[in-house]
């Protein structure tokens, strides 16, 4: 399984990224081979849309599972249509965040907000 | 006199600072005017006209329309949108109507044809007539997200017959607030005596440069002693052309829905000396081009 954190370095130690799609990094944790890729984000600097390319870059990129503290509309209509569970981070680091999902003990994110369209950063 | 055919836009910073208790007080004193709302997000002009024999008409954008059975997942829309309005998803494109522009390049660059353009209303104008002043309306509906494609048809209603337009802008100064001033001979600045008041009218100050607009500030809510947004015209050396009192019966009457020039002299002075002094200060950047 596959599980996307958006993440503002390239460290499991740090924090996840308080935006899905405007977060500079993505960390890609493969649990079947506990291989951990970090990916830049280039949705980040999109005009407008953000969202859905970030999404859109996250399913091409085979995701199973979206970790993050929050997540907007257009962004999870998109990973919606690809089956992508969305589950809402805790306030640890990004590898804690990951074990406590691992563990079961991280719940789906139910609140999805408008999107910020440039306001939010 | 021939017909002029001036358009005046009157914009401001931020909302509440005046932009349509002036813009419909300068229609009320010109004797032929058009007065062009492209406030669309919350119109309220025809609140103080009330016009009658009003007219409707939708306005719609195009967005594309996939038929799947002739899409082949190349992909070639949803790298082309600048909007990301296009994702690719479970073998399916997906459309993002939201975040469409309209610009129609997926269409072009789609080598199956598989897309097509389907219309979408977005709002309306309305257009009716109160007494010697056209008073067209853009309506955007609940929910739509960018109103610039009902000001872009607005606009085509500032060619008309009449000696003046008066184009009502949307607050503060992004796209839409572009889009209205774009063919504007003139534009008026509404602003007030406040910090956050200076503070937008810095701002919008700098779109008329930038536009490198013919502007004059009309400054709203006068009181006695220091004005703020006096000192901000003063220090850049921005033409004030107009003064509006901070005045309870003015306050009353326009939140009542009524055109204070036509019922009070005082008024009627004020708004009539600020149209001579639009004209003239057009007339002479006229004169000033002609030379150049």
């Amino acid at each position: 399984m596959k599980i996307t954190v958006p993440v503002n370095e390239e460290s499991i130690e740090g924090n996840v990224g308080q935006s899905f799609a405007r977060s500079p990094y993505f960390l890609i944790f493969d649990t079947d081979t506990n291989e951990r890729l970090f990916m830049k984000n280039d949705a980040a600097e999109s005009q407008g849309g953000a969202g859905p390319k970030a999404a859109q870059f996250i399913i091409d990129q085979k995701t199973d599972v979206l970790l993050v503290p929050r997540c907007g509309g257009n962004a999870a209509d998109v990973l919606n249509a690809a089956d992508i569970d969305i589950y809402k981070v805790k306030n640890i680091s990004v590898i804690e965040n990951i074990e406590t999902f691992i563990a079961g003990k991280l719940s789906i994110l139910d609140e999805i907000h408008p999107g910020f369209h440039n306001h939010g950063k | 006199m021939e017909n002029k055919h001036l358009k005046i836009a009157i914009l401001s910073g931020k909302g509440g600072t005046g932009k349509t208790l002036v813009s419909v007080n300068l229609a009320s004193v010109a004797d032929y005017a058009k007065y062009i709302d492209c406030d669309v997000e919350e119109p309220n002009g025809h609140l103080f006209f009330k016009p009658i024999g009003s007219r409707t008409k939708d306005v719609c954008v195009g967005v594309p329309r996939v038929d799947q059975s002739m899409c082949n997942g190349c992909r070639k829309c949803v790298d082309f949108c600048q909007f990301n309005a296009l994702v690719y998803v479970g073998n399916k494109l997906k459309i993002l109507d939201e975040l469409c522009h309209s610009c129609g390049g997926c269409m072009l660059v789609c080598p199956k044809k598989a897309l097509h353009e389907t219309k979408l209303k977005i709002g309306e104008i309305v257009c009716g007539v109160s007494d010697h002043v056209a008073v067209v309306s853009g309506i955007l509906k609940e929910g739509e997200t960018s109103g610039v494609p009902i000001i872009r048809q607005l606009l085509g209603y500032a060619n008309g017959q009449m000696d003046y337009t008066f184009i009502d802008c949307p607050p503060g100064s992004a796209c839409t607030v572009m889009e209205s001033i774009k063919v504007a001979d003139y534009c008026v600045i509404v602003a007030e005596p406040t910090v956050f008041g200076v503070h937008n009218l810095n701002m919008v100050y700098e779109l008329v440069k930038l536009f490198n607009k013919t502007h004059g500030v009309v400054l709203n809510k006068c009181i006695d002693g220091q004005n703020l947004a006096e000192d901000f015209c003063l220090k850049n050396k921005i033409n004030v052309i107009g003064k509006i009192p901070f005045d309870e019966t003015l306050g009353l009457m326009n939140s009542n829905g009524i055109i204070v020039a036509n019922e009070l002299d005082a008024y009627k002075k004020i708004f009539n000396s600020l149209l001579e002094k639009i004209t003239k200060e057009i007339d002479d950047e006229a004169a000033i081009d002609l030379k150049r």
